[in-house]
């Protein structure tokens, strides 16, 4: 089955956006595909440790890899050490990657 | 007349910008002697984050040599005279009021902005 | 040896307005560092990164003059991909969108980037071995 990589940069905390992105990741999941969540841009700031726990949250919870772009959350002083628990901080290459893998990438 | 400059989006196009625009008009109104307050809202309030560094931009031969530096740039509003606000309860959601902030901030309740947007002749948000 | 990919990726975002355009030319580099052939459509606001004209200007608020400030152009970075493409055996081929580029005025683009069309946003994708559109908000 397909994988899907789904690009998340939209601040949690600005926009509904951000958790239909985690649903659908989840929707995904349970049917059987890999799936792969890759914070970018503002779209980090949901795991800088101590935020309000968001949708993203129950993505945590499953088999799905979550990770946050390693410029984006520098840029936004997010040390790797602070990130929450089950959160990768991961190079850009991470959407190449599994892009020449033939995964489905979608930005939000 | 006094402003007040609204900003809610943060990292916009800093690194293009090597600045961010609201902050970097506001430096450009105040030199023309523009009575001004800043306040940060939503993902903005960031901007007051310690260890910020969106420096190190490649791309083929390019090099960025002058990253963007917002939280430097506030400071330097506030040297300035021109005072920056920011959303407690924006900092709380994101984690921030755990973390170092900016010195010299006014941390401002969502149910006191009316009160602030009172002290000023115009709220411009950006 | 490691496999030949191309990819391609559709931008939307005009030059200087979103964070987008930073992330996207990130993932040009990724792709390209790593020898894969890419493909850009660029449509909508996008057909004006590569616009020819685009000028570099002094920072009066940081007191820098044009050579300090050093100020990033699009045009530049698509130059500076170019030549990475080519230091990596690889290619990058750069579309925009003709529509677009007429109603904006920016038909004088930098060498290497041509005029096209939505035609040929759908033939890439179909000989890519994935596509990414970023779209605008």
């Amino acid at each position: 089955m397909r994988g899907y990589l789904l690009i998340e940069s939209r601040d949690p905390f600005e926009s509904t956006g951000a958790a239909r992105t985690c649903e659908l990741a989840i929707e995904l999941r349970a049917a059987g595909h890999d799936v792969a969540l890759f914070l970018v841009q503002n779209g980090v700031l949901a795991v800088r440790s101590g935020a309000r726990r968001t949708e993203l949250d129950k993505v945590l919870g499953t088999k799905i890899e979550v990770l946050a772009d390693d410029f984006s959350l520098r840029e936004r002083g997010i040390a790797p050490a602070s990130l929450s628990g089950g959160v990768k901080a991961a190079p850009i290459d991470s959407v190449v990657e599994r892009m020449a893998a033939g995964w489905n990438a979608i930005w939000h | 007349m006094k402003v007040l400059q609204i900003v809610e989006t943060a990292y916009r196009a800093t690194t293009e910008e090597q600045d961010d625009t609201v902050i970097w008009i506001s430096h450009a109104m105040r030199g023309a002697s523009a009575e001004l307050g800043v306040l940060l809202t939503g993902n903005a309030v960031n901007y007051v984050a310690g260890e910020q560094d969106g420096s190190g931009l490649m791309l083929g031969a390019w090099r960025q040599t002058q990253p963007p530096a917002p939280a430097q740039d506030l400071a330097a509003l506030m040297r300035k005279d021109v005072p920056v606000y920011c959303v407690r309860e924006d900092l709380a959601e994101r984690g921030l009021m755990e973390c170092k902030l900016l010195e010299g901030i006014v941390l401002m309740s969502r149910n006191q902005l009316s009160r602030l947007f009172a002290e000023y002749d115009l709220q411009r948000r950006w | 040896m490691a496999t030949k990919h191309t990819l391609t990726f559709v931008l939307m975002d005009a030059p200087f307005e979103s964070a987008r355009t930073t992330t996207a030319f990130r993932l040009l580099h990724a792709a390209l560092d790593r020898g894969y052939d890419v493909n850009v459509f660029a449509y909508e606001g996008a057909v004006a990164l590569s616009f020819a004209k685009q000028a570099q200007h002094p920072n009066a608020v940081h007191g820098r003059d044009v050579a300090q400030e050093d100020h990033p152009l699009s045009k530049n970075w698509i130059a500076a991909l170019m030549a990475h493409a080519r230091t990596r055996g690889a290619d990058l081929k750069w579309v925009n969108c003709g529509l677009c580029v007429d109603e904006r005025g920016v038909g004088e683009a930098i060498e290497g980037a041509r005029r096209g069309s939505p035609a040929d946003c759908w033939k890439m994708a179909q000989q890519s071995t994935a596509t990414l559109v970023i779209p605008t908000k």
